[in-house]
């Protein structure tokens, strides 16, 4: 079973405690989130932007809510959940430090994975190539990316240093593997779990 | 092919009359329903839901002799969204229709003629305290889901906040938390247009010659606002109704002129013109939080929520189910919500089928899972 999981789902499922109340941020199609339910008995809700994705959510049970992560934080209540998650969207967010500011009000802590910029193969291929970077984990062409905001793991650390978020664990990966040597470097993406 | 008859129920008779919230009372009150599927054991899959303004009790199924089935047939049935293999529907009319539940049109019993104008003011308040003895009637204490599009829709929204206690879930669709000045004038040009006819003379035409131009009026403006500019182009576009060239006179050239009259004409036949009175003035009364903040308006219920809205609906435009949303959520309720992209204006209630079947379909799996009678 465990096999199957994402390693980045597996990273969450392990930091997230039994029964907590969760709010995954661009949930997509709530595979996280279904995981989440089963593995840890949470009580789950789901924000996408992706009408289709809705669809898909709600045929797995899931409770969605059809709206964009930089406006739909406002409605809730402060701590309201345990857990808010913005797994691979933070950087899709136009306003990205309101967001974690208000996922951080909502919620009592946040897990956040961000894909790394600079990972070495980046890097090599601005210095080398002179262009910007096209990789495995970095697959879009400037004039055709989700992407608003490219950011890495040591960008994120300042980020929270200056807006007083305490950062509780730090987690680099690269495929299915923690990367524990200059993760800034080898990761390929960083995963957070944050406190204020 | 499912037949179903249309039932009725009389309640509240003197001196027991029912205290609407005019102040006035009102009784006896008929209401017509219909049922669709069968009630289980513990009284636990009842689903209510309810029709949009000019709607009636027949919501699925058909009459006996009659080839055209029930309003939303598409949505109730077995293997469909609201699906009668696992769920009870009930689809209630309303006090102040037209359609087999009391309304002007009924007689007085006080005066042994039609109410005419002399019917009191009824609200959507009214409406579902009528619909809540039916439902005691029928024996059930809690609603598994309550349900309807536009008017429908606010339905739902007062059982739920009026009467948490019945209501274990909600879908609402098309609809809002309270009427704004638009909905307001469109309804009053429609309201005009019948008050104007000569025929209505003071709503006191039963017998005689009913104020049909007036009512086919209101009905054409109301069909206009159930569609959108796209839709009506995808629809008609300018074709001409079978011309080579435009007649330059006040005959009609295009089918859009022909499709009004067409349905307008179908209209006068089926429906009450002081009801249409009635009923729109009833919908613009609307106003969830009238008494304060909308927030609060959902403090006492603990039901789970699905909010269903369509992009090119301009008369319940979305922006009014996310306002819903929002008050929802700031009571931190268990809502779903969806933003349907669709071309057909307010009218995607009842023609996007599809993509409604499965919400609904899935939604009520989970609400049955997690529903206790008690």
């Amino acid at each position: 079973m465990t096999e199957e999981i994402r390693f980045d789902h597996q990273i969450i499922l392990q930091w997230v405690e039994e029964r907590s109340r969760v709010l995954d941020l661009g949930c997509g199609d709530g595979t996280l989130l279904k995981l989440l339910i089963e593995h840890k008995s949470c009580h789950g809700t789901g924000v996408e932007i992706d009408e289709k994705a809705i669809y898909t959510c709600m045929e797995k049970g899931l409770t969605v809510s059809h709206v964009d992560i930089d406006t739909g934080l406002a409605d809730y209540s402060n701590k309201r959940f345990d857990y808010v998650i913005l797994n691979e969207s933070l950087q899709e967010v136009i306003n990205p430090q309101r967001v974690i500011l208000e996922a951080l009000r909502v919620g009592k802590k946040v897990i956040v994975g961000i894909p790394n910029f600079c990972h070495v193969r980046a890097r090599l291929q601005i210095f080398f190539k002179g262009r910007v970077p096209l990789t495995k984990e970095l697959p879009y062409q400037w004039y055709d990316t989700p992407n608003l905001r490219f950011l890495s793991l040591k960008d994120f650390r300042y980020f929270c240093k200056a807006n007083t978020i305490k950062i509780l664990q730090e987690v680099g990966t690269a495929g299915n593997k923690r990367v524990a040597f200059r993760p800034n470097l080898f990761a390929n993406t960083g995963m957070y779990l944050l406190e204020k | 092919m499912d037949i179903v008859e249309t039932q009725s129920y009389t309640f509240c008779e003197p001196p027991n009359e029912l205290q609407l919230k005019s102040g006035v009372r009102l009784g006896p009150i008929t209401l017509a329903y219909e049922t669709y599927g069968k009630l289980n054991g513990d009284k636990s899959n009842a689903i209510l839901v309810f029709h949009s303004l000019t709607g009636d009790a027949h919501a699925a199924f058909y009459h006996k002799g009659e080839d055209k089935p029930g309003w939303w047939d598409p949505m109730i049935g077995h293997g469909k969204g609201f699906d009668t293999d696992k769920y009870f529907v009930i689809c209630s009319n309303v006090i102040g229709g037209c359609k087999g539940s009391t309304g002007p049109a009924s007689i007085n019993p006080k005066t042994g003629k039609p109410f005419g104008l002399s019917f009191p003011f009824v609200t959507i308040e009214d409406m579902v305290a009528a619909q809540r003895y039916l439902i005691d009637h029928l024996g059930i204490k809690k609603l598994l889901c309550v349900s309807g599009g536009s008017m429908g829709g606010l339905q739902a929204l007062i059982w739920a906040t009026q009467y948490p206690e019945y209501v274990h879930s909600v879908i609402a669709i098309a609809t809002n938390t309270r009427h704004t000045a638009q909905q307001i004038a469109l309804h009053e040009v429609a309201r005009q247009a019948i008050m104007g006819d000569p025929d209505w003379q003071g709503g006191d035409y039963y017998g005689k010659s009913i104020p049909a131009r007036g009512l086919a009026l209101a009905r054409m403006i109301g069909h206009i606002t159930y569609m959108s500019d796209k839709s009506m182009d995808e629809k008609f576009g300018r074709k001409l109704i079978s011309k080579e060239r435009l007649g330059y006179d006040f005959s009609h050239d295009f089918e859009v002129e022909n499709y009004l009259k067409y349905r307008s004409g179908n209209f006068v036949q089926r429906f009450d013109a002081n009801s249409y009175l009635y009923i729109s003035k009833t919908l613009d009364y609307f106003d969830l939080s009238a008494n304060g903040k909308l927030t609060d308006v959902f403090a006492k219920t603990k039901a789970h929520f699905l909010v269903i809205s369509f992009t090119s609906d301009w008369l319940y435009p979305s922006y009014q189910s996310k306002e819903m949303v929002r008050a929802l959520k700031a009571n931190d309720l268990d809502v779903s919500d969806i933003e349907i992209n669709s071309s057909y204006g307010h009218d995607a209630f009842l023609v996007e089928v599809e993509g409604q079947s499965k919400l609904i379909s899935h939604f009520l799996a989970r609400m049955q899972k997690g529903f206790n009678i008690n």
